[in-house]
């Protein structure tokens, strides 16, 4: 479960920018074995709301619960629960795979038996173990999403958080990322995940949240949003939406 | 904070820099091949032309003195120099270094000098040219035994003891043992190797385990595990650490090592006179020292951190910390002025004061009030560091710097 209740992130102003409202009171919910697809532009304010949620930065104001932990009072038990997934959470390159695995579980307190056999049964599942003791530097792009999902993966988290995760990957290693979302939905994990891609959010999501200059400007399911605005076509809608915005 | 945490991440982070090239350079091979190469082959380089250049029989210039063949005969015999012809241009030729020195005898020296009366006798050489002074020196020691010898005949022949010109010898004898000697000389020169070494060992590993990170894009994945970011520094911190402890050891072991291998060369190579040369360091001397870095090494290990991990890239972070290595020599260098000595006020400036401790170490003294004093105040000096190096870790505005 995520609840986001007003959450608002303020950049302070540098010597180059002015202050930056990136996030503005943002409220949403996401629920177990759902998946929200939250949609913007470059600069609407995903990856700050995401971060926000997954505890990487924290709220100016408002505040979120997510797996019934506040994300500004108990920060380490939200990460507890989050597996956190983007582009540019890299490898330790010079990390063999099961290395940066296990470093992650361990990391997240597992004892040393448990994670054996955890990372024995992820590395079957996600079939890995030809690669296990390659270094990460070394792995091509899928091996590394491979191992990205194994490190999101090893405590077991009741919440998944995706940041754009399918940006700059070719056709399969992007594959392999959304039926790897939708695996997470049939275990019953609670999903968000933001994107501009209007395709994968036909295929994934429960629920959609246009976002525009740091604000949720409609939301609902497809059904929902289409019935409202009149139009079927999802990047027609999503037009209108931040058209009305500006 | 959480000691299982902090253990965690300093073993991924030893793990992960121990196979990284750049890191094994910079804590293994430079201290254990470069810097002794570099410190023994130039002591042995420098060694080696002093005593060529005291060996060089050079050619000094005699102006005048064609009516007093006594003083002449005493110059052409002189076996430290040669005496050659006189030349209207030997000023230009001693700043130009073609002629080492010139004696300039007045004229009708012989005879004046029988008369008893004083004259002098000018040398020209170049100050600051090492062997023109020596040469200058070796021949103002001829002429002023020269003179002795003069006096002594003159006294002999109004029946006058010749000893009357010396009345006294002047015996020079050291009572330093030869431990505190090359403490005080070469010796002196160890707890600077020592701070230098492990300021620079942990530079590399501060850039690469925070503007590194960055730069490779980890940092987002490291704060995505539910350790606390006050867990992550100290682990970082303590892998810097070790590498700039491990880096001042390799080079100091390594450096014994080639010195003892080197000694019998080196006793060979340098006369009784340079046996400040000779390495009898105290063993508990150096140990000492080692035991006073280690506050600064923290020190050092914690500031670099600090600093490099509000940089954005590797190349960003080199350009704030290479300023930084001369913030550190600096004191260091001073301490080796003569006349800078421990006192209370030098005994609280970080770095001077290891340097100045260590000195009194090596020769064996153990000022114990001070010694106390320093490490103290270098301990309180790191955990200010670290303080900043874990309040950095906490600021989103460092980690996500745009």
């Amino acid at each position: 479960m995520i609840e986001a209740d007003k959450l608002t992130k303020i950049f302070p102003a540098t010597k180059k920018a002015k202050e930056m409202r990136a996030v503005d009171g943002l409220s949403l919910r996401c629920e177990p074995g759902k998946i929200y697809g939250l949609l913007g532009a470059n600069g609407a304010g995903k990856t700050t709301t995401l971060r926000m949620l997954a505890t990487i930065l924290e709220p100016s104001s408002g505040t979120a619960r997510v797996a019934g932990f506040d994300v500004v009072d108990e920060p380490e038990k939200v990460r507890e629960n989050v597996g956190f997934l983007s582009t540019a959470t890299a490898l330790y390159g010079r990390l063999t795979a099961r290395e940066m695995v296990e470093y992650f579980g361990r990391l997240h307190g597992l004892d040393e038996e448990s994670l054996r056999k955890k990372i024995d049964s992820l590395f079957e599942t996600l079939g890995m173990n030809e690669f296990a003791g390659r270094r990460c530097e070394k792995l091509s792009t899928g091996m590394k999403q491979k191992v990205s999902i194994a490190r999101t993966l090893v405590h077991d988290p009741p919440v998944m958080i995706f940041d754009e995760p399918t940006i700059g990957l070719d056709v399969m290693a992007a594959r392999t990322i959304v039926g790897f979302i939708r695996q997470c939905r049939e275990q019953g994990k609670t999903v968000i995940f933001s994107t501009h891609v209007m395709s994968e959010v036909e295929k994934l999501c429960d629920r959609v949240g246009i976002i525009h200059r740091g604000r949720i400007l409609s939301e609902g399911s497809l059904a929902e949003l289409r019935a409202r605005h009149g139009k079927q076509d999802l990047e027609d809608i999503f037009v209108e939406v931040v058209g009305d915005g500006q | 904070m959480s000691l299982r945490n902090i253990g965690v991440v300093y073993r991924k982070e030893l793990v992960d820099s121990l196979r990284d090239r750049r890191t094994i350079v910079s804590m293994l091979v430079i201290p254990i091949l470069l810097f002794p190469a570099l410190t023994i082959g130039m002591g042995l380089l420098g060694a080696k032309l002093m005593s060529q250049a005291k060996e060089e029989i050079p050619d000094v210039m005699v102006m005048g003195g064609e009516d007093s063949p006594r003083i002449m005969d005493a110059l052409r015999a002189s076996k430290k120099f040669h005496a050659i012809p006189a030349s209207p241009d030997f000023k230009t030729r001693i700043s130009d270094r073609t002629l080492r020195a010139a004696i300039e005898i007045p004229a009708e020296f012989d005879a004046a000098a029988g008369r008893g009366e004083v004259q002098s006798v000018k040398i020209d050489y170049h100050e600051g040219d090492v062997k023109s002074e020596l040469t200058k020196e070796t021949a103002s020691k001829m002429l002023s035994n020269y003179r002795d010898d003069f006096a002594g005949q003159l006294l002999a022949a109004r029946g006058v003891p010749t000893s009357l010109v010396r009345p006294f010898k002047i015996d020079e004898n050291n009572v330093a043992p030869p431990e505190k000697v090359s403490g005080s000389g070469f010796g002196g020169l160890i707890p600077y190797f020592v701070i230098i070494l492990s300021f620079t060992g942990a530079m590399y590993p501060a850039m690469d385990l925070t503007a590194g990170e960055k730069e490779r894009g980890t940092m987002e994945t490291i704060l995505t595990s539910p350790v606390s970011r006050t867990d992550l520094v100290l682990g970082k911190f303590f892998m810097v650490f070790t590498a700039s402890i491990a880096t001042a050891v390799f080079s100091l072991s390594s450096m014994g090592i080639s010195l003892g291998l080197s000694r019998q060369a080196l006793d060979r190579l340098l006369s009784e006179k340079e046996h400040a040369f000779h390495f009898a360091l105290d063993p508990r001397g150096v140990l000492a020292v080692f035991v006073m870095i280690i506050p600064l090494a923290m020190l050092f290990s914690a500031m670099m951190l600090a600093i490099s991990l509000f940089a954005k890239s590797f190349r960003e972070a080199q350009t704030y910390l290479s300023p930084l290595t001369f913030v550190v020599i600096m004191p260091a260098i001073i301490a080796l002025l003569p006349g800078i000595e421990l006192n209370t006020q030098t005994a609280l400036i970080p770095i001077l004061s290891t340097t100045l401790v260590g000195k009194e170490l090596m020769t064996g003294n153990h000022p114990w009030g001070y010694i106390a004093l320093i490490f103290l105040s270098s301990c309180v000096y790191a955990a200010v560091a670290i303080g900043a190096a874990v309040t950095m870790f906490n600021r989103e505005s460092v980690l996500f710097r745009a």
